[in-house]
C-alpha cells in the first residue's frame, strides 16, 4: 500500500476510534438516566475530554494530509472526516448534557416515565451507528435511507415535551424532574440531527452530491410566490 | 469532415506549392467573449510515421479562459498543442486529420498560411528561450519586425505593452538593451510570453512554462496567466494538478492519446467522472 493510502487509512480508523467513544458516551448517558446510575453519570463525563482530543487529532492529521494536495476521491473523504469528527465530538457534548441530567436526577425521588424517552434513544443510537456503518461501507444508500428517520425522532421529541408540560402542569413537584427529562431528550434529538449529518456527509463522500439542506431550500422554492402573481 | 495534411507539401518555400493568402484576421470583428468557443477539434488525429500519438480528439475550448491539458507522459498532450498552431508542419514524417478551427475557422485549411496562424497563436515553451544574442527589448519586438513593423515609436509602445502585461516592465524598462540571457530564469520565461503577447495572439499555448522554475517563479507565471486571461484565450499543458487546479476553469485528461475527459476543472479535481481520471489525479495511475 502506497504511503498516502497508509495515512488515509490511519485517518479513517482514528475517525472510527472516535466514533465508537462518542457513540458509547450515548449509550452509557442514556444508560445513566434509565438505571439512576449516578457513578456511570460521571464517569460519561469524564470521557468527554478524551473524545474531544479525538476531533484536535483528526483535525491535525486531515490538514497534515491536504497539505499533500489530495484530489478526487481523495479530497473528499479527507473534508468528509473533519466533519464527521465535529458532529461525533457534539455528539459527545450531547452524552455530557445527558450525563449531567441523569447525575441530577439520580439524585432525586424516580418519577414514573410515561413519555418515550427510551425510544427517542433507541432511534437515535440506531441512526448514530447506520451513520457510521454507512461511512465505514461508504453505502451511499444507506446513509439516504436513514436520513428521514431525523423526522421521526422531532417528533417524538415533541411528543415528549408536550406530555412532560402537561405533567408539570398537573404536578408541579416534578417540575425539575420533569425539565431534566425534557434536556435530555433535546439532546438526544440533537444526537439524531448529527447522525443525520454523518450521513449526509457519507452522501457527499459516495457520490459528491451536497444534500445538506437540500429539503429546506426545495421547500423555500415550493413556498414562493411564483413572479407576476399577487 | 475527415482531412490529410502532409506538412510538407504547407511549407511555405516549398516550390510545389504556390503562396497562399495568409488567414485574414477579421478587425471588425467582435473581440472574444468568454464561453465563446474560440479553439475546437474534430477528430483531431496525428500520427509520426505509422504511430498514431493522437486518437480522434474532439475538444472546445473556451475564450478567455483557461484550459489545462494533463496526463502522464506520453499521453499526447503536448502533441495536441503543437497541433494548434501547426507546429508539426515542421515535422516531415508528422500527418495530421480531422480539423482545428480558431473561431470557427479551420486552420490547415488550403488557404491557410503556418505563419499567420502562429501569429494568432503564440506558444511559450516549457524551457524558457529568450534569443540568446539578443537584447530584452529586441526579443520583444523580434515577431513583429518580422511581421514589417518598423517604426520606432510603434516597436516602442508595443515593447512597453507587451512587458507590462507580461509583469516584467518595471523590473527592466531601465535595462532594456541588455541582453535578455542576463534575466533570471523566471524572468526569461516572462520575457518569453511577452514575445508571444508582442504579436497580438488570440490564443496563447504554454507548455510546462513553469516547470523549470522555482516556486516563487512560478506563483508569477500563475499570476500571469490569470491576468492575461482577462484578454486572452490560454491553453497549458502542465504536470503539475495543483497548477491546473489552481489556475484553470477546464481540464483535459488525456491518455495513450485519447481524450478520456474534459470539463470542469472544479469538477474534474473533485468528482471525475471516468476511473482512470480519478486514478490518475489520485497518484493511482497504473
Amino acid at each position: 500500500m502506497a504511503h498516502f493510502d497508509q495515512e488515509l487509512s490511519a485517518l479513517r480508523n482514528l475517525l472510527l476510534t472516535m466514533a465508537s467513544h462518542a457513540e458509547a458516551a450515548v449509550r452509557q448517558a442514556v444508560d445513566a438516566v434509565i438505571n439512576r446510575d449516578y457513578d456511570l453519570a460521571m464517569q460519561v463525563r469524564g470521557g468527554d475530554v478524551a473524545i474531544d482530543r479525538f476531533e484536535v487529532e483528526v483535525d491535525e492529521m486531515a490538514i497534515r494530509l491536504l497539505s499533500k494536495a489530495p484530489l478526487a476521491g481523495d479530497l473528499r473523504l479527507i473534508a468528509v472526516t473533519m466533519k464527521i469528527s465535529q458532529n461525533l465530538e457534539r455528539v459527545g457534548d450531547e452524552a455530557t448534557k445527558i450525563a449531567k441530567r441523569a447525575r441530577d436526577l439520580s439524585q432525586e425521588a424516580p418519577l414514573k416515565l410515561i413519555v418515550p424517552i427510551p425510544k427517542i434513544a433507541e432511534l437515535a443510537l440506531q441512526m448514530l451507528h447506520t451513520s457510521l456503518d454507512a461511512f465505514v461501507n461508504q453505502d451511499a444508500a444507506a446513509a439516504r435511507a436513514l436520513i428521514p428517520q431525523d423526522k421521526v425522532v422531532d417528533a417524538l421529541n415533541k411528543e415528549v415535551h408536550r406530555q412532560l408540560a402537561n405533567q408539570m402542569i398537573e404536578n408541579p413537584e416534578t417540575i425539575a424532574r420533569c425539565l431534566n427529562f425534557m434536556v435530555v431528550a433535546k439532546s438526544l434529538e440533537r444526537i439524531a440531527d448529527h447522525a443525520k449529518n454523518v450521513a449526509e456527509e457519507v452522501v457527499f463522500l459516495c457520490e459528491a452530491e451536497d444534500i445538506r439542506h437540500s429539503g429546506k431550500t426545495n421547500a423555500a422554492a415550493l413556498s414562493k410566490p411564483a413572479e407576476g402573481s399577487a | 469532415m475527415l482531412m490529410t495534411i502532409e506538412p510538407e507539401k504547407l511549407r511555405p518555400g516549398n516550390p510545389m506549392v504556390a503562396p497562399r493568402p495568409a488567414l485574414p484576421r477579421d478587425k471588425a470583428s467582435a473581440p472574444a467573449e468568454r464561453g465563446q468557443s474560440a479553439v475546437s477539434t474534430r477528430e483531431l488525429s496525428i500520427f509520426f510515421g505509422q504511430n498514431q500519438v493522437l486518437k480522434q480528439v474532439n475538444l472546445e475550448v473556451s475564450a478567455k479562459a483557461v484550459t489545462a491539458i494533463i496526463g502522464p507522459s506520453g499521453c499526447g498532450k503536448s502533441t495536441f498543442l503543437r497541433a494548434l498552431n501547426r507546429m508539426h508542419d515542421l515535422v516531415p514524417i508528422a500527418r495530421v486529420q480531422g480539423q482545428v478551427r480558431l473561431f470557427g475557422e479551420d486552420i490547415y485549411g488550403p488557404q491557410v498560411e503556418a505563419v499567420q496562424i502562429r501569429r494568432r497563436i503564440g506558444m511559450v515553451f516549457q524551457k524558457y528561450n529568450p534569443f540568446p544574442t539578443m537584447s530584452i527589448g529586441d526579443n520583444v519586438t523580434v515577431g513583429l519586425r518580422l511581421n514589417g513593423l518598423s517604426k520606432r515609436a510603434a516597436l516602442t509602445e508595443r515593447t512597453e505593452q507587451a512587458l507590462t502585461m507580461a509583469a516584467l516592465w518595471d523590473e527592466v524598462k531601465d535595462r532594456l538593451d541588455a541582453p535578455a540571457v542576463s534575466l533570471s530564469g523566471g524572468q526569461q520565461q516572462r520575457l518569453c510570453i511577452a514575445r508571444a503577447l508582442a504579436v497580438q495572439p488570440e490564443v496563447i499555448l504554454m507548455d510546462e512554462p513553469a516547470s523549470a522554475l522555482d516556486p516563487l517563479a512560478t506563483a508569477r507565471i500563475e499570476d500571469l496567466i490569470l491576468e492575461l486571461k482577462k484578454n486572452y484565450t490560454i491553453i497549458i499543458v502542465t504536470h503539475n494538478m495543483q497548477q491546473a487546479a489552481r489556475i484553470s476553469d477546464e481540464t483535459a485528461f488525456f491518455y495513450l492519446g485519447q481524450l478520456v475527459e474534459f470539463g470542469a476543472t472544479s469538477k474534474l479535481f473533485t468528482n471525475p467522472s471516468k476511473k482512470q481520471t480519478e486514478d490518475y489525479v489520485t497518484g493511482r495511475f497504473g
